[in-house]
């Protein structure tokens, strides 16, 4: 394409500001990148790359059978996972709907001690898989379920 | 222009102001057409008649209203960009006037998708707004909407107008692979892409049809919107000169 002088550095111009604040902006969030995350894994706790006793949030599947409720009071104690590594988590409150085992959600609250997470908040993670109950269910009959769940 | 010579092929034509008011005139009538059938069928389709969620029942439906407008928040301000850009460099009159006649639309469809995840937000996460990569870069393109809108009304001249507010929209552009990719790139509360990604979409045929005719209604709407905008816009700068 042939171009005249001015439209040239016209061009040069408009290109060099899209690239230069690409790459800046690039690099800043490179340099932020885990500050960005919303949410540690069970995986970074256990290694330990989460602060005690700050405010933290900590997303994961909940393992099926690890719910346990205290008969005479809101308490829950959970066990949520990342496939490699489990860590529990004690919550007082309403859980919200999608709440269930195997689901992935988003607990918000302070490392204690002995690698238990103390939740304020339970945030229900949706994954991106939309179908009926009824290709869900034969899913589930299949034995292919697993591959449609999401990987937190 | 340059050119005392009318240019023989049609798309150079399209710069030319009086051409583009003659041609998109004839063009409106049908598009604004198609476009009410669309959005009539996928509504009543999508709310209506498509399959409950086998998770979130018939709070999924939203979706039909959410989905499109942030796909074409972004597509609008890229388009926008893309039209300030050649307005910049190749001081096409036209493209300026597209670009500025982007801007309302594409903030409106932004600010729709903002307030109907929020809505879907509160019952499906338990919360109506998390700040979270694709929340905020969202949110983010909204500002960028209303600061573009604000520097156009800034400036009393046209042109330089123009040319300011098409350096804004190129510097903002960066902003558009950041809100497409964050749910990749960082642990997000949002869900991943459900149609735009490698393999088959992840959701079952029966709902994807509506939000595709959803989707191609949305896009039409914005053409038929941007058009409009960029009419008056030939109109009033005759008037101005």
């Amino acid at each position: 394409m042939k171009l005249n002088p001015v439209r040239r550095k016209r061009l040069t111009l408009a290109l060099i500001i899209v690239v230069g604040v690409g790459v800046a902006v690039g690099l800043t969030l490179y340099a932020l990148k885990q500050n960005i995350n919303l949410f540690y894994s069970p995986s970074q706790i256990v290694a330990g790359e989460a602060p005690l006793q700050r405010s933290i949030r900590v997303g994961g599947l909940v393992v099926p059978g690890s719910v346990q409720r205290e008969p005479n009071s809101l308490g829950v104690v959970f066990t949520l996972t990342d496939t490699a590594q489990q860590i529990q988590v004690r919550y007082t409150g309403i859980l919200p709907d999608l709440f269930r085992e195997g689901q992935g959600i988003i607990a918000h609250g302070r490392l204690v001690a002995g690698g238990v997470v103390q939740a304020d908040e339970v945030l229900a993670k949706h994954d991106e898989n939309y179908m009926p109950p009824e290709v869900a269910d034969s899913l589930k009959q299949a034995g292919v379920w697993r591959q449609f769940k999401q990987q937190p | 222009m340059t050119h005392a010579v009318p240019v023989p092929h049609s798309f150079y034509r399209l710069a030319s102001p009086h051409y583009f008011y003659e041609q998109s005139g004839r063009l409106l009538p049908w598009l604004a057409a198609v476009t009410l059938v669309l959005f009539l069928t996928g509504l009543v389709w999508g709310l209506a008649f498509a399959p409950a969620d086998y998770q979130q029942g018939n709070g999924f439906r939203i979706m039909y209203v959410h989905v499109p407008a942030a796909v074409f928040s972004m597509s609008v301000y890229v388009a926008m960009a893309v039209a300030g850009g050649i307005g910049l460099i190749w001081r096409l009159k036209v493209a300026a006037m597209v670009a500025r006649s982007c801007a309302p639309i594409g903030a409106a469809f932004t600010f729709l998708a903002l307030v109907t995840g929020s809505l879907w937000g509160k019952p499906m996460w338990g919360a109506w707004w998390v700040w979270d990569a694709r929340l905020t870069s969202e949110l983010i393109l909204l500002f960028l909407y209303l600061g573009y809108m604000a520097l156009q009304e800034a400036i009393e001249e046209r042109d330089t107008a123009d040319r300011a507010s098409a350096v804004l929209a190129l510097v903002g552009l960066i902003n558009i692979p950041i809100i497409h990719y964050s749910v990749e790139w960082w642990y997000t509360l949002h869900q991943g892409a459900t149609i735009l990604k490698l393999g088959r979409p992840s959701i079952a045929p029966a709902m994807l049809w509506p939000l595709l005719v959803m989707l191609a209604a949305y896009g039409l709407l914005a053409l038929l919107v941007v058009l409009l905008r960029t009419r008056n816009e030939v109109l009033e700068r005759k008037l101005n000169i």
